[in-house]
């Protein structure tokens, strides 16, 4: 049995090496944010949140994988657990966006040091109809404003 | 049966550091192509939308085919009795377990999301014949490691056949499995076949037995052991024997194709006018892979070691022509969607598949090659896993008899 | 719960009539609407009924629509740029005769990917729309060989500009998803249709295949059709007229 997960394994060294080097590109942000970077949370809009912040905390990624099967396999839609409602109420309302240095979602993974996976497929940022007054589409992260072609109606 | 003593390889020598090195740079090498394709993703690579799966698919597939083949030789000893080659048993199983290995890591490490490993491991779609490939894989490991212990364990030994046994039926079951990848394909013309199944197992006992020869023959000779004519001329005949059942498979395989008057386009793609996969299959598959071994290893020229040698390097080089020309050939030949049209689109319906290899990918691929060898190499270091002779009269009493007869 | 549903429809039936934007089609649509809570049902079958002598040769409407209403956008690379629906051109043979039509995933009854896929992540959800869960996808690419209509793509690159209703990403694959956030907000048309039927051709029916009394049922009820690839016996959900 040995040689089971040999290639798990590989597939960690793998992605080791890679979260070394991003580790590596964040380490002077850190250097000037001062010794121990804080988490920001920056809560932009809305009295509360679905749950108490406690619950929400703890288990809000519980709430978003169940909705999520949720929604993809049976077309259940509804608001409260949707990543989409998430992303629409803590966006920062200047970069439009959960991720970045002072990202809900970014800053709070960074200082737990948990890598967050929603993002390589999800859009970070809040739908036009929902943005909050002043935030236009102008003001987005470089990371999203930089693709051709994604006009906001 | 004479008293077989295994050792241990010494592995204190410079060259042995050096080999070990040499093959662990080529592993890190691999690893970094991995890496730099999954940090761009996989439009670096020649791989597109129409060809599919590309170079790291024919080593990963060719290792996994080589690793079942290895086996051969420890199921010839245990299964059916051949005592002659119960002293190879244990580099059989050896080389089983660091082939599938290597092409595991390939395959792995070509996926698009490698990173969710974890997830093949637990979401199962009991139709897939991919799933099915997974549990395959991981028994193999599981059951041959087994078979490995009752071979080294003394007091086991008695188990060494009821293992053996189960080795050898769940290799033919994991060589069923892989032909079956390709064979339960409907939608493409090149597959869709049973055939394939079988073929891939008989193309394992070439292409096992090949690289077992190789390991083998290297091995002893740098080591400083002894390896016996009788055993080499044994292993080499079977070598032949098995190359020549392989060329019969493709044969029919193709007069198969060749007689379905709707197969005729791909036929003629893979035969005639499919440019570098016809010149693979000609050169590579048939030539290289099959004509010239069979000329080596059945004429007097086979006296000579680096014949066979050279003979065993030709059926992997040619080994890796087939499986180029199944995968990537069989891409290529445009979907037949609508039959009778000529077929055109943004999106290259119609034509034939354009893809080059690019280096990540061959590195990878050898990559994979590179954690076989290397693992084999470490582990003869660690267990005794060859005997400390194998000259004709250390492993077989009655060697001169039988010498005489053959 | 009903009796807030049923407040909501008259409310809503209400407020759309008073605006009075063609309020026949609107009150067909809000029918078919689901509640956000409620799941799909096997009570239908979403599919399309492409008219392949209305499709105009050169006319890309379907593709331009899908790919923007997706936010499936090009890298500059043709090779490795995703496509989840085409324009393509067919030639026959014998008579030179030529014609176009687009082509997407066909929403097979039986789909070779789902068979494939080793996560079950190439699914088939109950109302007949085959999807990829990228979450669980592992991107080996087992579903795009199997395909018989060359109908997925395999995301090559980082993407960025995803729609909210569709995430994508590097390192899986995905195919036409018959517009389903559109069917579930019901919309009862996909981007694909409605554009079609923008530019005039109306070669795209969308519809319900198990509703005998939809518009599609009826057509392919009284005129002739057929599925690419019959032979496979698929039971596809988009069906082909007039090729």
């Amino acid at each position: 049995m040995r040689n089971v997960p040999l290639h798990r394994i590989l597939t960690s060294v793998v992605l080791a090496s890679g979260l070394l080097l991003s580790a590596a590109g964040q380490a002077h942000d850190k250097a000037q944010a001062g010794r121990v970077p804080m988490p920001v949370h920056t809560i932009a809009q809305g009295e509360k949140c679905v749950e108490p912040t406690s619950e929400m905390r703890r288990n809000h990624m519980e709430k978003i994988l169940h909705q999520r099967d949720r929604t993809m396999h049976d077309g259940i839609r509804t608001k409260q657990y949707s990543l989409k409602n998430c992303v629409n109420c803590h966006a920062d309302t200047k970069t439009n966006s959960v991720l970045g240095k002072d990202g809900f979602c970014e800053s709070c993974h960074r200082y737990a040091s948990v890598s967050i996976d929603c993002f390589s497929c999800h859009t970070s940022e809040r739908e036009a109809q929902a943005a909050a007054p002043a935030a236009t589409s102008s003001t987005t992260r470089a990371l999203n404003s930089g693709a051709k072609g994604i006009t906001k109606p | 049966m004479a008293h077989v003593t295994y050792l241990k390889m010494e592995g204190r020598s410079l060259g042995f550091w050096a080999l070990l090195a040499l093959l662990a740079g080529i592993v890190a090498v691999g690893l970094a192509a991995a890496l730099y394709m999954e940090h761009n993703g996989h439009w670096v690579t020649g791989m597109n939308n129409q060809v599919i799966w590309g170079t790291p698919h024919v080593f990963a597939v060719f290792l996994i085919v080589a690793a079942s083949g290895a086996l051969n030789v420890a199921s010839i000893a245990s299964v059916f009795n051949r005592q002659l080659y119960k002293p190879l048993s244990r580099l059989s199983g050896l080389l089983a377990v660091s082939l599938l290995a290597g092409g595991l890591m390939v395959l792995v490490l070509d996926l698009g999301r490698p990173d969710r490993l974890i997830v093949a491991m637990t979401y199962y779609n009991f139709k897939s014949i991919f799933a099915w490939n997974i549990i395959l894989y991981t028994g193999f490991f599981a059951i041959v490691a087994i078979y490995l212990w009752m071979m080294f364990e003394r007091r086991m030994n008695v188990y060494t056949k009821p293992a053996g046994m189960a080795a050898f039926l769940w290799r033919l079951t994991l060589t069923t499995g892989t032909g079956s990848i390709f064979g339960f394909l409907v939608a493409r013309d090149a597959y869709n076949s049973a055939l394939l199944a079988p073929m891939f197992i008989i193309l394992s006992f070439a292409y096992g037995l090949a690289i077992f020869l190789l390991v083998l023959m290297a091995a002893t000779r740098w080591s400083g052991r002894e390896l016996g004519d009788v055993m080499v001329k044994r292993l080499k005949n079977l070598l032949g024997v098995f190359v020549a059942s392989a060329l019969y498979f493709v044969v029919v395989y193709h007069l198969t194709n060749l007689y379905i008057t709707g197969k005729h386009d791909v036929e003629r793609f893979l035969l005639l006018d499919g440019g570098i996969y016809t010149k693979a299959f000609w050169l590579g598959q048939i030539v290289i892979g099959g004509i010239l071994p069979l000329v080596i290893l059945f004429s007097g020229i086979s006296k000579s070691r680096a014949m066979i040698v050279l003979a065993s390097v030709l059926v992997v080089l040619g080994g890796l022509a087939q499986m180029y020309v199944t995968i990537i050939g069989g891409q290529a030949f445009p979907m037949a969607i609508f039959p009778d049209k000529i077929v055109s689109s943004s999106f290259a319906d119609g034509v034939v598949g354009n893809y080059s290899p690019s280096l990540p990918e061959i590195l990878l691929g050898v990559g994979g090659l590179g954690v076989a060898l290397a693992l084999t190499v470490f582990a003869m270091k660690v267990l005794p896993f060859l005997p400390q002779s194998l000259a004709d009269a250390d492993v077989n009493p009655h060697h001169k008899a039988e010498a005489a007869k053959a | 719960m009903s009796m807030n549903r049923r407040d909501f429809l008259a409310l809503g039936g209400a407020a759309i009539a008073g605006t009075a934007i063609a309020p026949g089609i609107r009150l067909i649509e809000l029918a078919q609407a689901r509640s956000p809570e409620e799941a799909a049902s096997a009570a239908h079958r979403w599919g399309l009924l492409i008219d392949t002598s209305k499709c105009q040769d050169g006319c890309t409407a379907c593709v331009d629509a899908c790919h923007e209403e997706n936010g499936i956008q090009s890298h500059g690379r043709p090779a490795t740029d995703a496509q989840w629906i085409r324009k393509v051109t067919l030639k026959d043979k014998q008579t030179g005769y030529v014609e176009s039509l687009p082509l997407m995933c066909q929403h097979c009854e039986h789909p070779p990917c789902v068979d494939v896929c080793p996560t079950g992540a190439s699914f088939k959800r109950i109302d007949g729309i085959v999807l990829v869960d990228r979450h669980i996808c592992i991107g080996c690419r087992y579903c795009m060989m199997a395909c018989p209509y060359k109908a997925r793509s395999f995301v090559h690159e980082d993407t960025t500009g995803q729609k909210t209703y569709n995430p994508r990403g590097k390192g899986c694959v995905e195919s036409c998803t018959l517009c389903v956030h559109k069917i579930d907000r019901g919309d009862g048309t996909t981007a694909c249709a409605e554009a079609c039927k923008k530019e005039g051709h109306q070669a795209i029916l969308f519809g319900d295949l198990k509703d005998p009394g939809s518009e599609i049922s009826k057509r392919l009820a009284s005129q002739p059709s057929q599925q690419l690839r019959a032979d496979l016996k698929l039971n596809t959900g988009v069906r082909y007229q007039g090729l």
